[in-house]
This record gives C-alpha cells, sequence and structure tokens, in this order.
C-alpha cells in the first residue's frame, strides 16, 4: 500500500530518528510511505485568530500537494504537522467564506475544497494495519521493558482533530502492548510538555518536564514513548539540568514509538539513529536484551 | 485586588476588538476555576487564567498587560478543552497576545538569542515560538 507523506522540517533534521524508523517499520510492515513533492512548512503552530488567513496559506498548499498527486489522504508522523494541516484542513471544509479567501488568493494554485483526510502514522497503525497484524509480525517482544506512553497536546486537542479519546487515550498504549512491552500508565500523559516556552522561559518548561517524568519514574517506567519532536526535545534535552536541581534523579530516556516498533520487527537498529536521542537508550535496551552490544 | 467597573470600560474599544480577534462575542464565564485548575503553567503566572477571562469581560486592558501571564500561555488547549461553559480560552489568550504584536512589539527578541540556542532547538521550536510571541 502506497501512502502520501508529510514530513515537516524537523525530521529532515533533528529528528532523522524518527522519520528513518517510522520510514523503515511501515516499509516492513507493508505500507510504503511516499513523499510529498515541493512540501514547505506547515506553519507549526495553528493561528487561533478569527482573522489570520494568512497563516492557512502553509498548511493549505501542502494540501494542495496532496491532491495533485490524486492522493486523498496523507499521513504525518510529528504531532505539531499533523494538528497544523488537520485543523487547516477543517477550515477549508467546515468554512466556505474562508475557502473562498484562500483559493482567490492562490490563483495559481488549482482549488482545494477539503478533499484530503489529513491523519497520523499511530492511527495508520490502529485503522489500517492493525494491532493483531502488528503483533504477529513482532520478531523481538519488548518483554521486560517499562515504558510510559506520553501523548503531549498536539495529537489530543482540540477535540475536533484527537486521534483516540482526549482525557484517556490508549492507542500508543496499545501498539506498546502489540509490541510486547510492558505499558506504563501514568497521570502526566496528556500533560504538556512547555513545548515553544523553551524559546522565552527554559526556567518553566524544566518545571513541566519535571513534573512529567517526575510522575512517569513514580509509576515505575524505564522509559517514555512519544510522537512528537517538541516534547522530545523538552523531555530529554532538560534532562542534563534535572540532574543537578533533583538529587537523586538518574535520568530516563526518551524513545520515538517508531524507534521501538523498529525495534520489535527485527529491523537492522541503525534505522533507529539512537545516537540522536538526547538520552541514550542503549544501555537500557541492551540490559533487556533487545539490543546487542 | 481593588477593579473599578464601569459600563464605559466593559464597551470599550478593547472589548470588541478581542471579541473581533476572537470570532466570538467573550463567552460565558462563570468563574469556576477549571481553566486555572488543569493550566501546566499556572504555577508560573501572575494572573490565573480565569482571572484573565474576568479581566477581559470588565474590559481591564492595563491589569491584564501587567501580568506575565498571556506570555507564559503554551497553547495546550486543556483550559478550552475542559470549560464546562464552552469558553476557548486559549483562542482568547491568542487575541490578547495579538492585541500587543499587532502594535510591532516583540515578545521574544530574535536577535537576543545566543548562538548555542539556535543551534540546539528543534526547528519546530523556533517557528512555532516565533509564531506565537513575536510580531
Amino acid at each position: 500500500m502506497n501512502l502520501s507523506y508529510y514530513p515537516g522540517c524537523t525530521l529532515k533534521t533533528k529528528a532523522k530518528n524518527l522519520e528513518d524508523s517510522a520510514v523503515a517499520s511501515m516499509a516492513a510492515l507493508g505500507v510504503n510511505l511516499v513523499e510529498l513533492p515541493r512540501w514547505n512548512c506547515c506553519g507549526t503552530v495553528y493561528s487561533f485568530a478569527e482573522d489570520e488567513e494568512l497563516h492557512q496559506l502553509a498548511p493549505v498548499r501542502n494540501l494542495i500537494r496532496v491532491k495533485e498527486v490524486e492522493s486523498n489522504k496523507v499521513v504525518t508522523i510529528c504531532s505539531f504537522c499533523y494538528n497544523t494541516l488537520k485543523r487547516a484542513n477543517l477550515l477549508i471544509t467546515n468554512d466556505p467564506e474562508k475557502r473562498n479567501t484562500l483559493n482567490t488568493f492562490m490563483e495559481e494554485e488549482i482549488d482545494y475544497n477539503g478533499e484530503v483526510e489529513v491523519v497520523h502514522l499511530l492511527e495508520v497503525l490502529r485503522d489500517e494495519v492493525g494491532w493483531q497484524s502488528i503483533s504477529q509480525k513482532v520478531q523481538l517482544p519488548l518483554k521486560g521493558l517499562k515504558v510510559a506512553p506520553y501523548y503531549g497536546c498536539t495529537l489530543l486537542r482540540p477535540q475536533a482533530v484527537a486521534i483516540d479519546n482526549v482525557e484517556r487515550p490508549t492507542i500508543m498504549h496499545d501498539l506498546l502492548q502489540a509490541l510486547g512491552a510492558e505499558v506504563v500508565d501514568f497521570p502526566f500523559a496528556t500533560e504538556c510538555c512547555g513545548s515553544y516556552q523553551i524559546l522565552s522561559n527554559p526556567d518553566f518548561v524544566s518545571h513541566c518536564v519535571w513534573d512529567i517524568l517526575s510522575s512517569a519514574l513514580r509509576w515505575g517506567a524505564e522509559a517514555v514513548a512519544l510522537s512528537c519532536p517538541m516534547c522530545d526535545f523538552n523531555l530529554g534535552q532538560k534532562q542534563k539540568e534535572l540532574r543537578q536541581t533533583h538529587s537523586g534523579f538518574k535520568g530516563i530516556p526518551i524513545l520515538y514509538f517508531t524507534q521501538l516498533l523498529a525495534l520489535s520487527l527485527g529491523l537492522d537498529p541503525e534505522v533507529c539513529r539512537f545516537e540522536l536521542n538526547y538520552v541514550d537508550p542503549r544501555p537500557l535496551l541492551e540490559s533487556k536484551g533487545l539490543l546487542r552490544q | 485586588m481593588r477593579v473599578e467597573i464601569s459600563t464605559k470600560r466593559i464597551y470599550s474599544d478593547f472589548v470588541k476588538k478581542v471579541e473581533e480577534i476572537n470570532g466570538q462575542t467573550l463567552p460565558p464565564c462563570y468563574q469556576c476555576g477549571k481553566c486555572s485548575a488543569g493550566c501546566p503553567m499556572s504555577f508560573a503566572m501572575e494572573l490565573l487564567p480565569n482571572q484573565i477571562i474576568r479581566l477581559v469581560q470588565l474590559g481591564l486592558e492595563e491589569d491584564i498587560a501587567k501580568s506575565n501571564t498571556i506570555w507564559i500561555c503554551a497553547s495546550c488547549i486543556t483550559c478550552s478543552l475542559r470549560c464546562p461553559r464552552g469558553v476557548d480560552l486559549a483562542r482568547v489568550m491568542e487575541a490578547l497576545r495579538l492585541i500587543t504584536m499587532r502594535k510591532n512589539i516583540d515578545h521574544v527578541k530574535i536577535s537576543e538569542i545566543p548562538q548555542e540556542t539556535i543551534a540546539e532547538l528543534p526547528q519546530l521550536a523556533m517557528v512555532g515560538g516565533f509564531r506565537k510571541l513575536t510580531a
């Protein structure tokens, strides 16, 4: 099966570990992620203002690229891209006046009327591949690995774009369970990591990150799984500082769910690009017999 | 905190501007405080999210401007999701930021960000931060 794929900027740079492990895993599951031609930045954060149509151009142009390759669906892996593209698509679908304004403004483009469906990779795994089919393809079950799935904001909020139950999501739990991991539920799984405030209020982000990680540890997690490069940076990079400020905190590896998927499907660990993770997960994976030393 | 309540304030240009950017009339908040209870950044805010919405309703622009609250909000939308009255507070916060930024005032000075920070941050953190916090 071929699926149009929108990567976004961070997957091509800082989060190559997310892209490479995702593309390889999906190929192993029989889904060929076909990168869109001429994609541009999605805009990163959706504009909440009523009078800022200009900010919708970037995401809508990407949706036009999907329509041009005659695809009716586009998959994103980055949570931020998912949210922005999905919300722009909803706006185009539900607001005829804004749709008209945007189409008129982009006169060089073909008209776009919401023909494309925006989905996140986790949804493809759940709805198109299926947990059962994934678990049948597992070569190396993640036995004994205690992983806490962390969802963050943009996969779940606002309600209209949520890929699962907004307060009690299980989609990543279900995937990790299919991979044989011991899934750790913890109360901060949908709490914000502080997001782009890392730019202007890094100390407040440290506070948020500590709340999340200390909770995951309290509930017995040895690693955290996520899908967002923003959360990955905050949750991973902040640990250097947290080790200084919180005595007894030894750190906890943060992994993309796609890295765990690739590993359990028996793919070459090279595709996981673990060297790019902010906290090296290899010692933990080796101790569980999931990675050769 | 003492506040002066007046119809002049309540029907001021400020309130109209918030409503215009927000795309809806100011909503029927009844001060239950659920937004502030669930806000992951409230620990750092000088005024709580529920106080901001009340001040907006009363047209008290200066009191909002004196606090750091709207610049601490990370747009996580937890408040909007949980509000029992359907108030989209994340949208109100954005409207309040935009009223300042549309006067060409940046909250983050891009030229003052250290080189190491730029090299370290993932692209989406910078683009996202600039879009939410600069004019």
